[in-house]
């Protein structure tokens, strides 16, 4: 008899468990059915993709090569034989990532320092929120336009140009068609546009910097500069941390400042890992190199990231 | 000897004179700074109202000798703007919509119900989060492309329409409602969906404001989607038709300077509004870089 009821209840708890998870599903479906389709299923396909062979067309002429990709992409015959010096300068691989590598270690402290720097001018400060929107606004400027203003203004007989000849400097150049100003440019122009995003970052950081510390940094004698970089700086560790691991991700995903201002030129002094990939994908139609170029790129980021998951652990742990 | 440093300090501190000048000296330098990261913009405007002979001119006229107001008139004629225009706030509309009701229903099944393979499922929506998009986009593509979808702006609309940053966002932001109020509703008979549309919308509003702005200006000035996806003109959008425009006529550069200008307006016009929304949701989501 007992037995019975328990397992009544048992069943009736069954099924209540299960209409739970239906409502659960239910709320979950319309998103996941999306997100399964087409961004999970295209990341799994990803990874296959790189290990064979297609030119495009029918989907009869994929061929599976193996590693075979990598090898192309790696020049790994004429590598082997003229040394790595021969992939950073004569690969497409190499120089992309070479490429790729100075713009993110140049892009990435700039970016920090400008920020910072205007988040603590903006910090307590009257008329503060007018100046965080101009600072702010070239981040949801559209990237064509501001790109191709930038690139005028850069051009031979530009308003820079002119600027630059007043001060003394003999510059007679499009900026965008010299070999090392171009990937300057695109710094520049990077660095310009990103500033204030991080600027708000900072700011409400330094909101969380607590005042105690503050004073009684001053009653021991420290002077502004002294608090700065005492007490300031080592509260806002953690940010730094997290604003500089987004942002050398997304320095690696490069792609809409180069392709408008320089198109990887002049010569292949800006391609970059993202270039290399459009271009290899749709340009060239090579699918299976370009999947090839996209695994180096997502195990890159993958890096950054469990490097960033391995050190939130120790800074929640301090 | 401390006691002399720390009165020195003191004086530096409380001296009202010297505060007045430091606090007077930041304002002018952040003038000259907001300068700086307005010139573009202002330059911008200036060459839009020359000739285009005018723009890089020597000695430079930062206020033009005469206003061209007709550059405004004749890039309508000479670039379908009107069609980009139509293109980008169709897709940018119906992508703001769709994330924003998925992702908002899909977080409350993630913060508030308890389900089996909830966590799991949860792990493969922050790992996607990791992953590039730059990485899949081929196979994307080359799945988009069988299934009919190339050069159609259905392409742009299913791309974007189910990110898995959306279903963070609002799930990090449900967490922090008390579920206490979902018991209540509950025991009051309420369904889930009856807690849904009428406990957790109404306090998400600043969630959803986030997420609608940064979807809608996201979508408005992506140009890699739509530079892989569309091609036939009149599928443009205001991105990669301006950049088409720019590319044809490389020397129209007072129109091409109106036509970006106009290009920057919409989210100009949405950021102007909305701005305390965009900044503080950064502030506090922190992501999406």
């Amino acid at each position: 008899m007992k037995q019975g009821e328990q397992k009544l209840a048992r069943a009736r708890m069954g099924r209540m468990e299960r209409k739970k998870t239906l409502i659960a599903y239910s709320f979950l479906a319309p998103n996941f059915l999306g997100f399964a389709i087409f961004t999970l299923v295209p990341v799994v396909c990803a990874i296959a993709l790189s290990l064979f062979e297609w030119n495009g067309g029918d989907i009869s002429r994929l061929r599976f090569v193996g590693f075979e990709n990598y090898a192309t992409i790696f020049n790994v015959k004429k590598v082997s034989q003229n040394g790595l010096a021969y992939f950073f300068n004569r690969v497409d691989l190499g120089i992309a990532l070479k490429n790729t590598v100075y713009y993110t270690v140049i892009t990435v402290p700039l970016t920090i320092i400008c920020a910072l720097a205007l988040a603590l001018l903006l910090n307590k400060i009257r008329g503060a929120v007018v100046f965080r929107a101009v600072f702010f606004f070239p981040y949801v400027a559209s990237m064509v336009a501001i790109c191709v203003c930038w690139s005028f203004m850069l051009m031979k007989d530009g308003p820079i140009n002119h600027f630059i000849m007043a001060l003394g400097i003999d510059f007679n150049k499009s900026w965008t068609a010299d070999t090392t100003m171009a990937m300057w440019s695109i710094i520049l122009v990077s660095v310009w546009r990103n500033m204030g995003y991080y600027m708000v970052i900072y700011l409400a950081a330094l909101q969380g910097v607590p005042k105690e510390l503050m004073e009684a940094a001053t009653v021991d004698g420290a002077n502004k500069w002294k608090q700065f970089l005492h007490v300031t700086l080592p509260q806002l560790r953690p940010t730094t941390f997290f604003v500089s691991i987004m942002m050398i991700i997304s320095c690696f995903k490069i792609y809409d400042v180069v392709a408008i201002m320089t198109e990887g030129g002049p010569g292949r002094s800006t391609k970059m890992l993202v270039t290399y990939i459009y271009d290899e994908a749709f340009t060239k139609v090579r699918y299976g190199q370009a999947s090839a170029i996209s695994m180096i790129l997502l195990i890159i980021v993958l890096l950054v990231t469990i490097i960033q998951f391995r050190s939130e652990k120790k800074f929640s742990n301090d | 000897m401390e006691q002399t440093v720390r009165q020195k300090n003191s004086i530096r501190q409380d001296n009202p004179v010297l505060q007045k000048i430091l606090r007077v000296v930041v304002f002018i330098l952040l003038i000259a700074l907001a300068a700086f990261t307005l010139i573009p913009f202002v330059w911008m405007v200036s060459s839009s109202l020359k000739l285009d002979r005018e723009v890089f001119a020597y000695p430079m006229h930062w206020i033009p000798e005469t206003f061209h107001w007709e550059n405004y008139s004749l890039i309508w004629q000479k670039v379908p703007l009107l069609t980009y225009f139509k293109n980008t706030a169709f897709i940018a509309i119906v992508v703001t919509f769709l994330q924003t009701l998925t992702s908002s229903f899909a977080a409350y099944a993630f913060a508030k119900l308890e389900f089996r393979g909830r966590d799991t499922l949860f792990l493969c929506y922050i790992a996607t989060i990791a992953v590039p998009w730059q990485a899949y986009m081929l196979p994307q593509f080359i799945m988009m492309r069988s299934m009919g979808l190339y050069d159609t702006l259905w392409a742009m609309v299913v791309l974007q329409a189910f990110s898995a940053f959306g279903v963070f966002l609002m799930r990090q932001f449900y967490r922090s409602i008390p579920t206490e109020l979902c018991e209540a509703a509950r025991l009051d008979g309420l369904s889930e969906y009856g807690i849904w549309a009428r406990i957790m919308l109404p306090l998400s509003k600043a969630a959803i404001a986030t997420l609608v702005i940064f979807t809608f200006v996201g979508t408005w000035n992506d140009f890699m989607g739509p530079m892989i996806y569309l091609t036939r003109d009149f599928n443009k959008t205001i991105q990669v038709g301006l950049r088409r425009f720019i590319q044809e006529n490389s020397s129209d550069y007072h129109l091409i300077m109106a036509a970006s200008l106009c290009s920057l307006l919409p989210v100009s016009i949405v950021f102007l509004f909305l701005q305390k929304y965009f900044i503080e949701g950064i502030a506090t989501s922190g992501l999406k870089g």
